[in-house]
């Protein structure tokens, strides 16, 4: 029998090593890697701005996102190299590669799947997870329950516009009922979901909401929710331009964002409206809105938002309040401790250490029951 | 004990007899304990000295209906004073608890077989459950075995009635242990590895030890003095390399290899899992090691297990998930985005009988194409197959090493039979372990998140926390040096064929395969994985009867040994036996041109190894 050992495998151009193309100053090789060497001192926005070019669409929500986190990140004072964001698929996926900050543009809904597996490898990391509706509520759902009842120290931003962007505006787990797109030329039949009511019922510690044009407020929620030992879940509204224009404006927009939105503060009674008289009160077990003046209502009669209320049912009864029978709220719902998954994870480590003493492989090896042949 | 039960007999004259290799099969109702009388059997053997190897068979349902046919457990050792690398073709002893055992296993016992069985099990209602239309007892269909027929629950329940205080259901539970005692009186095994584990695991219920020690010993001495019994046997140590040995299956011998290439490397372990069979021992071993560092992770599903071992990659530890061939193919693009993000990933398969559900507790081979080729894309990855149990310690450390020096995924592929079997290890030196070597980027002015290893083309690894190192990578196509997202067609190209190339050049490193006989000649059986055992014992055998024929057996089988073509191209035919339809045949006749012959078994059992005698003996 004859053998021809074709000896160098796969290399489609036959014996030619590739490694010359690599060392070669060929055209793709040169390309320059624009890092910028660590500042001195105090860092700026500037700082977290990676070289790379932002390629979402003009005008589009996720701007107004990015320029908020990479304001609020000197304010945090973590060192740069500190801090990882990880993604999934989508629009706002390409979020890591704008950050100068390690990142990671993982598979569509595995970014907490994978950012789990960061912040338990190195707790001392800050651990952000950006994704999208499609990304964390439709392909990712399973990742999504779970990172969150876990409670790791993780940050967790939900950019929701509603829509499948980056495939060309197909329906998404977040679109309204009904709703016509690509994929529903007669509108949808799925019944959406509630980001904000599945994170609560995940049992989330740290729920927020905010609103893309929302500048300020988004900064605080940012701020807050980094700030939080656990797991922190902004949902942010976040305009598509292209495939799901002005979806949020029914709320949102400027001239009737006062009317429609319900800023809720810790500690303050649940005040809204341009002329700060409208408010919700509690009507046996329901909500209801009701105007301070009319039928002698007053402050005293609405109810006070406490975020930190160990039962999340109020939180829930807030997340699932909407246009048009009440405000959207935004702001924060829930902030309440309890110990994180890796600080659990490194105390097993530490009590196991501390009762037996650091593994010796020696003994691992000879453990059992052993003989010896002569 | 003062309370076990002399039987009030005169003890007669028993003849002792040598032997030099016995394969036993207990067999029972998987509520029997059958596993773990063979588990104490094999202990035995073991620390007496002799050479051991054991084929666990148990059933997919946990508790199938008592006595069914689906129900049946067994247990199949091998011992002897030879050196032995499989559990038997054929066992010359069955134990059989109950009819149902008794109609599954009869089939495998070798013609004039003894053949032991609890006559208590054969109620009419279990001669019914196996379908039995007669019962085999009495009928004489057992004519061509050697027959005890011993009524062990009730000798087991007569000897512990008053004794202890348990129920008679409890005290029913012990009648293996009278079992095992039967079987160590006929065996000349010593009780005492028995009963300190009997003392260890039931130390907090001393009633149930009292009750198993009694059962062991009356079943010991009822043996020695029945008349049922003429004669036993001794099986002699083994002439076994010396040296400080324990008793190893391959899923321990699997986590105890990547605690060890954890030390060796001193990076963390994470393991990132979702529980499977027969891959989760792995996990419950590795969860009781914390004093290692090693975290373990019970991810939601077998995708999040892979992903949150790829971001523990990232960030430095061993990243290492495990499950069986179903958990692979959910976990594919995963390991695809780290064939792309070039990160050291190691991905344990415990093979099973596929395709989908398929034979969940049975052993197969047929994930080998879903190792090498079962992503989308042009996309590599390293594959290692240990070929025993204890060679699972090795491959554990040498897969590490792989992942690291060549940042790439690497598959380790072992199946249900290594996971469960049991071996006689070795248990090597610390010294002995080689060394793994991690390297960091640290340098801002000259890390490019993928430029390369000259020699191996392994990108830097740079730890997220290193500062100035900062950098992005993703599933998106590289740019090649710089790391950043990349649509050209030319760089595209060129990264496939780098990342097929870093692969490849893995071969310059990793050991020759080695001829086992002549490097010439008319057959040479090739195989991989679990088939050594019994490819090696056949060849042996066929080579002292003076035969031309010798083997080889590969443990990486992506990228190949370099010296591979040159191997095959010494001999006239090249047969190899896979428990799967022939894939690494087909590799093998693309890559090399060589007409090599396929022998396939896809039974969920091991080959044996006349099986392979005969095959080979068509082409001599
Ligand atoms: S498609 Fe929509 S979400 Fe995506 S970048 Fe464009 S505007 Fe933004």
């Amino acid at each position: 029998m004859s053998t021809q050992a074709n000896g160098n495998g796969s290399n489609g151009n036959g014996n030619k090593p590739i490694v010359e193309a690599v060392s070669a100053d060929s055209e793709v090789g040169s390309a320059v890697s624009g890092r910028i060497a660590p500042p001195p001192g105090q860092l700026k926005k500037a700082d977290f701005v990676s070289d790379q070019e932002v390629r979402w669409c003009p005008g589009c929500g996720d701007y107004a996102i990015l320029n908020n986190v990479q304001k609020v990140m000197p304010e945090l004072g973590i060192p740069r190299e500190k801090i990882v964001f990880v993604s999934g698929i989508g629009c706002s996926s390409r979020f890591p590669y704008y950050m100068n900050t390690y990142g990671f543009h993982s598979i569509h809904g595995r970014a907490p799947a994978v950012a789990t597996g960061i912040k338990c490898a190195n707790p001392d990391l800050s651990v952000w997870v950006i994704t999208g509706d499609g990304d964390a509520l439709s392909i990712g759902g399973n990742h999504f329950i779970h990172a969150i009842r876990r409670n790791l120290d993780i940050n967790y931003i939900l950019f929701n516009n509603r829509i499948y962007g980056l495939t060309k505006g197909q329906y998404s787990p977040t679109s309204e009922f009904g709703k016509k797109t690509k994929s529903t030329p007669s509108g949808t039949i799925d019944y959406p979901i509630n980001p904000l009511s599945l994170a609560i019922a995940s049992e989330s510690t740290f729920v927020a909401r905010s609103i893309d044009i929302d500048v300020k407020h988004l900064g605080v929620m940012v701020d807050a929710a980094a700030k939080h030992k656990g797991i922190s879940f902004i949902e942010v509204y976040q305009n598509c331009n292209i495939f799901n224009d002005h979806a949020f404006d029914y709320f949102a927009d400027r001239s009737v964002r006062s009317d429609k939105v319900l800023y809720l503060e810790h500690g303050k009674p649940m005040i809204f409206g341009k002329e700060k008289n409208m408010g919700i009160r509690m009507k046996g077990a329901h909500p209801e809105v009701v105007t301070i003046g009319e039928n002698g209502i007053t402050e005293n009669d609405l109810l006070v938002h406490d975020i930190y209320l160990q039962d999340p049912s109020v939180a829930f009864m807030l997340a699932r309040m909407e246009q048009p029978d009440f405000p959207q709220p935004v702001g924060i719902f829930r902030a309440v401790e309890r110990p994180t998954y890796e600080a659990m994870l490194v105390d097993q480590i530490d009590a196991s250490i501390a009762k037996s003493g650091p593994g010796s492989l020696e003994q691992l090896l000879n453990s059992g029951e052993t003989w010896v042949v002569e | 004990m003062s309370t076990v039960i002399e039987p009030p007999i005169t003890p007669v004259e028993k003849l002792h007899e040598e032997v030099e290799t016995v394969t036993i099969r207990f067999a029972g109702d998987s509520g029997d304990g059958m596993q773990l009388t063979g588990t104490q059997f094999t202990n035995t053997s073991a620390v007496v000295g002799n050479d051991i190897s054991t084929l666990p068979d148990f059933p997919a349902e946990i508790r199938a209906p008592a006595g069914s046919l689906p129900g049946v457990s067994g247990f199949q050792l091998n011992f002897s004073s030879q050196e032995i690398k499989t559990p038997g073709d054929q066992p010359n002893v069955l134990v059989a608890m109950n009819p149902a055992a008794l109609k599954v296993n009869l089939a495998d016992l070798e013609e004039g077989g003894t053949l032991i069985v609890n006559t208590d099990g054969f109620t009419p209602e279990n001669l019914k459950y196996a379908n039995y239309a007669s019962n085999p007892l009495e009928d004489n269909s057992l004519a061509g075995y050697r027959v005890h027929k011993l009524p062990i629950s009730t000798l087991n329940m007569n000897a512990l009635k008053g004794n202890v205080e348990l129920s008679r259901k409890e005290i029913d539970r012990s009648k293996n242990f009278f079992a095992l005692g039967v079987l160590y009186w006929l065996y000349d095994r010593p009780m005492e590895t028995t009963l300190s584990w009997i003392h260890a695991k039931f130390a907090k219920s001393p009633e149930l030890a009292k009750a198993n020690e009694i059962a062991l010993k009356t079943g010991y001495n009822f043996a020695d003095t029945t008349e049922v019994f003429t004669t036993h046997y001794t099986v002699k140590k083994a002439k076994i390399a010396p040296g400080k040995y324990r008793k190893m299956t391959g899923n321990e011998a699997t986590a105890l290899g990547f605690i060890a290439a954890s030390q060796l490397s001193g990076r963390p372990l994470f393991y990132g899992s979702y529980p499977i069979t027969p891959a989760s021992d792995i996990l419950h071993e590795l969860s009781r090691h914390k004093s290692f560092g090693v975290k373990t992770f019970q991810a939601e599903d077998e995708i999040a297990a892979v992903c949150a071992a790829i971001g523990a990659s990232f960030a430095g530890q061993i990243g290492l998930t495990g499950t069986s061939g179903p958990g692979v193919a959910l976990k594919q693009e995963a390991i695809g985005l780290a064939v792309m993000t070039e990160l050291p990933l190691i991905i344990v398969n415990v093979q099973r009988g596929g395709p989908s559900t398929g034979l969940p507790t049975k052993t197969e081979q047929a994930d080998l194409f879903q190792a090498v080729w079962g992503r989308n894309g042009e996309c590599p990855a390293i594959v290692v197959a240990p070929a025993t149990p204890a060679d699972c310690f090795h491959m554990a450390i040498e897969a590490t090493r792989l992942a690291f020096k060549y940042m790439s995924p690497v598959f380790y592929l072992s199946d249900g039979y290594l996971a469960n079997g049991a071996e006689p290890w070795a248990i090597p030196s610390i010294d002995s372990l080689p060394k793994i070597d991690v390297k960091f980027a640290t340098d801002p002015a000259t890390f490019m998140p993928y430029s390369r290893d000259e020699e191996t083309l392994a990108r830097p690894f740079a730890l997220p926390g290193t500062p100035g190192l900062e950098h992005r990578i993703g599933g998106i196509e590289k740019q090649h040096i710089s790391g950043n997202v990349n649509y050209d067609p030319e760089n595209h190209h060129l990264m496939v064929k780098l990342r097929q190339e870093k692969i490849d050049r893995a071969a310059n490193e990793i050991p020759l395969v080695e001829v086992m006989g002549e490097k010439t000649g008319k057959v040479l059986v090739l195989g991989w994985g679990s088939t050594y055992g019994s490819i090696s014992s056949a060849v042996e055998k066929m080579q002292r009867e003076g035969k031309s024929v010798s083997s080889a057996h590969l443990r990486h089988l992506n990228p190949f040994p370099r010296n591979l073509g040159e191997v095959l191209a010494g001999f006239e035919t090249v047969i190899i036996p896979e428990m799967n339809l022939g894939q690494l045949c087909t590799m093998i006749r693309a890559k090399y041109l060589v007409d090599a012959v396929p022998f396939s078994k896809v039974k969920g059992r091991p080959f044996q190894i006349r099986e392979i005698v005969r095959k080979v003996e068509e082409y001599l």
